[in-house]
């Protein structure tokens, strides 16, 4: 038969995956009857029921439902005591940054410092995109930072989120300049309408 | 210049057609119009009496359906008649010399006198007829906008709203005069349910987290929505009467702006294909999703389907926003047709209203999708930027 250079070099490539395939470590048959390392290991040890495992999907560990907007409605917003800790993206993504982490966990530490009060995050998009996309994007930026928030600590029921897509830009430039601005999650502080207002430290 | 163009080709097509290989007298020629989105040619009419705004409303509905004017020779229908007050209208069959339409039209302004004639036309001709449907749409100023109908010409735009805040995608109830939209009323993403007859409205949808992109099923009883209430940007369908919604998706990639099949059976939304941007459809009542094959175009977004369940038009992103068809069945591959996006179908699923970007504002265009024509909306006073539309159907 003859052979095309296109198909030979085809036929080439699936016997080298499959000869790759046949050599992975893991596919190393167990021995039965080896010893373990040290004698004196309890042989019990693999009887102990493991601890029971974070309820997964296998996209990542279940989330924590968002508490009722109506309960806090009142409660004034302030938007300039983290602004300091305002959190940007990079293009299309809803990943925190390593570099941004500690912003977010300066804002875990003031609530846990003042547990009367309540955070909103605002998530935000550039101006490219399309609106409802953006919509969606800015919500998954906000929730990115709740999540990373209850990690450090916070309570989920006093964390609500809104996304802006791209209606409320900080820059106004049409260039990465003004974008990268935009990329961006917001802490809102929330008090209770009674509380005494913060003193600055 | 023109006809001895005409005349040596058709003089060179004849010297051709007699060496071999060419069709020969006897032989059966099959002739094909080309067909598919964005190829087909106009329905040529010609028009003659009408003036004013008349005239100029009867040449917009009529080229925004596929058909285009030229001199009364050439036209395959004529459209005579006068406007004076009232509107006479009488559109005959130049070839087979039949009357189609022949009416006086009352009672009404004259823009809607024109519209009246032009739907009466279409619908001789066996096709659903649009001037007279209404459209949504967001109007903003700065910021701030609020939720706009009018005609589907964008004409008689009125504020529905006057809430002073940001608002999103308006859909219609279909077969209702009622709209749900996104509101930040209350400094928060929820979606309002809002009955324009009586202008009373609830917030529909006002869970923990954001509630946005609503659209309402084809018999209106059912909406599907994102929602982030349970941690992540979901797919959920809520009854009418707002009673828990059932989530559809499950994961922390995108979904975004669901719309209907007309059968009410799935639900195509924006989502993604391992790291690539791609269109699903979902039953509606849930199940397993499937991705649509919108063959390597980049960032389908916007979904909306047709009417007559063939199509589904959306928006892709290269350098520009595009609008794209592609059949609903997957047949064949998608057509990218013209700058814009958000596109939303009329109800002779052939008409789409879609939003274009000019100079940092959006403004409101209409395009027939078999013959490609398009025109913009005339320019819509009260807000400096229109996007987002919503065709009632």
């Amino acid at each position: 038969m003859k052979l095309t250079q296109f198909t030979r070099r085809l036929l080439l490539s699936l016997a080298l995956t499959v000869a790759v395939a046949g050599c992975h470590p893991g596919k190393m048959k167990p021995i039965p009857g080896a010893r373990t390392k040290n004698p004196n290991d309890n042989p019990f040890a693999d009887l102990v029921p493991a601890p029971a495992p974070t309820p997964t999907n296998d996209l990542g560990p279940v989330t924590q439902p968002l508490p009722d907007p109506s309960k806090r409605k009142d409660w004034p917003r302030d938007a300039k005591i983290f602004e300091a800790n305002t959190i940007h993206f990079d293009f299309d993504s809803s990943a925190i940054k390593a570099g941004e982490k500690p912003k977010a966990a300066a804002v875990a530490d003031y609530l846990k410092a003042h547990p009367q009060d309540a955070l909103e995050i605002d998530g935000h998009c550039d101006e490219r995109g399309t609106e409802e996309y953006n919509r969606s994007l800015g919500e998954r930026r906000a929730l990115a930072l709740r999540e990373e928030v209850i990690r450090l600590g916070i309570d989920p029921m006093l964390i609500d989120t809104v996304s802006y897509g791209k209606d409320k830009p900080i820059a106004d430039g049409h260039d990465e300049a003004a974008w990268k601005q935009n990329r961006r999650g917001e802490f809102l502080l929330e008090t209770p309408p009674t509380s005494p207002v913060a003193s600055p430290r | 210049m023109k006809q001895s163009a005409a005349f040596l080709i058709i003089l060179a097509a004849m010297a051709g057609s007699r060496m071999p290989g060419y069709a020969q007298p006897g032989d059966n020629i099959t002739i094909e119009k080309p067909t598919g989105p964005g190829r087909e040619q106009p329905i040529w009419l010609s028009m003659s009496g009408f003036t004013g705004e008349a005239a100029q409303v009867i040449q917009f509905d009529l080229y925004v359906q596929g058909f285009a004017f030229t001199n009364a020779e050439a036209a395959q229908y004529l459209l005579s008649g006068s406007n004076n007050g009232d509107l006479q209208g009488r559109a005959t069959d130049h070839y087979n010399k039949s009357t189609l339409v022949s009416k006086a039209y009352s009672g009404a302004s004259p823009r809607r006198l024109a519209h009246a004639f032009t739907d009466d036309f279409v619908k001789a001709l066996g096709r659903t007829p649009i001037a007279q449907t209404k459209i949504a749409f967001k109007g903003e100023n700065g910021q701030n906008g609020e939720v706009y109908i009018a005609d589907f010409d964008g004409h008689n735009a009125q504020a529905v709203t006057s809430d002073h805040t940001i608002v999103a995608a308006p859909c219609w109830v279909p077969g209702h005069l009622a709209l749900y939209y996104t509101s930040y009323k209350f400094n928060h993403a929820d979606i309002f349910y809002h009955d324009l007859r009586t202008g009373a409205r609830r917030a529909f949808a006002r869970y923990g987290g954001s509630n946005i992109s609503p659209a309402a099923s084809p018999d209106g009883g059912r909406v599907a929505m994102i929602l982030s209430k349970d941690g992540w940007t979901d797919l959920y369908v809520g009854n009418a009467d707002g009673s828990t919604p059932k989530r559809l998706t499950r994961s922390p990639q995108d979904e975004s702006s669901p719309c209907w099949s007309p059968d009410g059976t799935w639900i195509c939304y924006a989502s993604k294909d391992g790291e690539r941007r791609a269109l699903r459809k979902i039953p509606a009542g849930g199940g397993e999703a499937q991705v649509l094959r919108t063959t390597g175009l980049p960032s389908p977004t916007e979904p909306d389907w047709s009417p007559d369940g063939k199509w589904i038009a959306f928006t892709v992103q290269f350098r520009n926003f595009e609008i794209c068809v592609m059949p609903a069945d997957g047949s064949s591959a998608p057509t990218q047709l013209v700058e814009g996006e958000d596109p939303s179908w009329a109800p002779n699923s052939r008409t789409l209203i879609f939003a274009r970007r000019q100079a940092g504002h959006y403004v409101l265009c209409l395009l027939d999708v078999p013959t490609k024509q398009v025109k913009d909306v005339s320019r819509i006073p009260g807000s400096s930027s229109q996007s987002q539309p919503s065709w009632a159907r």
